[in-house]
């Protein structure tokens, strides 16, 4: 299967694995995920999916087994070609990693300013996204000012507005309340949608429940197997 | 994109306004202490050389010398080295001028039955002879001539002044140097300390892909401008204390033989520019320590 997939595929994974120390974090991962794919990537607290997520975007070295991202070998990407591996990933944060100091338009726009676009096409784009998320009245705010939602939906703004193809969402719907995890999920799907990779971790279940897709269960660093989970939800939120 | 990295680097300003002041107040002194060095410096050796485009020794001879046996004794002076030219001034001739130097007490000079003045040769020096040590040992030698009563050279104090001189140039020398290094070292302090108080944020722009440059960039910002700006402060003071005193001279003393001048205008941009290669060297010393990849 993985072979016969192998022009679909985004992200890659052989024989994986990934030490803190002496601390196995990650063992023998293998895995595959396609273009256009919508996953999620679950297990307890622990179980490492924070750490799967770090390596792809090479916050942590790959120091056993490979890498492929859209064809790039994250053991052979030199140190001075890492950002632009980064700029294929719009990154959801667990702790959102917004710069406290920076408006909420500023801290979108940073992610096209560092790739050198254009002022008048950050303008538009960024005004664009921070319209999407509901957050273009609050732009000039400083994110130490906003709810938690709001700063999540400010990062979402942020991870998509470099039109991403693959989106990472650590957590995304950790720390909130029903209705801002909903319009975050819908924001997520609405990304899929439009084509991207999105690769959600996450230990709510009943998320994936809500939500649908593809399964990859984590369980004490090892990939315990996937599955498909339908939605048994009502269509009318998307 | 340069607009934003000068946006960039006047927030860290903003944000560290404690920090900045202070790294200016030093560069500014610095540029001060070094400038003010240099006016001193250049002033100085256009005075020097006021003077020693004036070097001659005169000749006094003794009273007994005939004046036939005169320009016998001119030549032998003339022969010497580093003697450029032999100009005789006969006691006459010299009191004629005294004379007419002091037209206001001519009667000092009415009782005078003989005249008081020694005949004299005034002694012109090669351009390489008007070095202190030189002129010292021709004299020496023209003193030894049996014709000559005495020689007069210069002043005393000019050698002592030439003396002091060369010390002031090198502890010029070692000032600046002294405060090159502490101004790069503040810059660089400075920067550290901007760096730190930025560290999320460059963690932040460093996981959404942002390239070193980018992130680099706004510091190097930081140093030319703290550079830049302290020039400009430190010349700026220097030049009010300058032209103050300028407008403070009285008129028709030495000043008026000798122009006293500011900084010419390409020595004010060496020094601006000077300074903002401290500011870039001390954010490049502070980049390469703490913002590895
Ligand atoms: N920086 C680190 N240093 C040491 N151990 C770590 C570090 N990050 C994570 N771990 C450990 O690795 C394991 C996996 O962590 P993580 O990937 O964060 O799990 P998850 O995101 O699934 O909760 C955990 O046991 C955690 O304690
Ligand atoms: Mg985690």
């Amino acid at each position: 299967m993985i072979e016969a997939d192998a022009k679909r595929s985004i992200i890659r994974m052989f024989h994986v694995h990934h030490n803190y120390g002496t601390k196995k974090a990650l063992i023998d991962i293998t895995l595959d995920i396609l273009k256009n794919d919508f996953v999620f990537l679950t297990g307890p607290s622990g179980a490492g999916k924070t750490t799967l997520l770090r390596l792809l975007y090479l916050a942590e070295p790959v120091s056993e087994g490979q890498v492929l991202i859209d064809g790039m070998n994250l053991s052979r990407v030199p140190r001075q070609r890492i950002p632009l591996l980064r700029r294929k990933f719009g990154i959801i944060f667990q702790d959102y990693k917004l710069i406290a100091n920076r408006t909420v338009f500023d801290n979108v726009s940073l992610v096209l300013e560092a790739a050198g676009k254009k002022r008048r096409l950050i303008q538009k784009r960024v005004n664009g996204v921070l319209r999407l998320v509901s957050m273009e009245d609050r732009q000039a705010a400083f994110p130490p000012s906003l709810s938690g939602g709001e700063q999540q939906r400010v990062a979402v703004a942020r991870a998509i507005v470099g039109d991403p193809k693959i989106i990472l969402a650590d957590e995304p719907t950790g720390s909130l309340d029903d209705d801002s995890s909903e319009s975050i999920m819908k924001l997520l799907h609405g990304v899929h949608i439009r084509g991207a990779t999105v690769i959600i971790a996450t230990h709510d279940k009943t998320l994936i429940r809500k939500t649908g897709g593809r399964v990859l269960n984590l369980r004490q660093g090892r990939l315990e197997g996937s599955s498909i989970i339908e939605k048994h939800y009502d269509n009318s939120i998307f | 994109m340069i607009i934003l990295f000068f946006k960039r680097a006047l927030e860290d300003f903003r944000n560290n306004r404690l920090l900045n002041f202070i790294t200016l107040l030093t560069i500014s002194l610095s540029i001060l202490i070094v400038s003010t060095f240099i006016l001193f410096f250049i002033n100085t050796s256009d005075m020097m050389n006021f003077w020693k485009k004036g070097l001659r020794i005169m000749v006094y001879m003794k009273p007994d010398i005939a004046p036939s046996e005169m320009p016998d004794v001119g030549r032998q002076i003339k022969s010497l080295e580093g003697v450029r030219s032999v100009r005789f001034i006969s006691k006459e001739a010299a009191l004629r001028q005294l004379k007419s130097q002091m037209k206001r007490q001519t009667s000092l000079f009415e009782n005078l039955d003989k005249n008081p003045l020694p005949d004299a040769f005034e002694t012109q020096l090669n351009a390489n002879f008007q070095r202190w040590e030189k002129l010292e040992a021709l004299a020496t030698q023209i003193e030894a001539l049996d014709a000559v009563q005495e020689v007069e050279y210069g002043q005393q104090w000019l050698g002592r002044f030439n003396q002091i001189f060369h010390l002031f140039t090198l502890a010029g020398y070692t000032m600046c140097g002294i405060f090159f290094m502490a101004a790069v070292f503040i810059v660089a302090n400075t920067i550290r300390l901007v760096i730190y108080s930025r560290r999320d944020e460059i963690e932040i722009m460093r996981l959404v892909g942002a390239a070193e440059h980018f992130i680099k960039i706004p510091f190097y910002f930081q140093g030319l401008i703290q550079g830049a700006a302290g020039a400009g402060i430190g010349l700026a003071i220097l030049f009010t204390v300058y032209w103050y005193m300028a407008s403070n001279i009285e008129p028709g003393s030495f000043s008026g033989l000798i122009a006293i001048r500011f900084l010419s205008v390409p020595m004010v941009g060496v020094i601006i520019l000077l300074s903002m290669l401290v500011g870039w060297f001390g954010s490049y010393i502070s980049l390469k320590q703490y913002l590895k990849v």
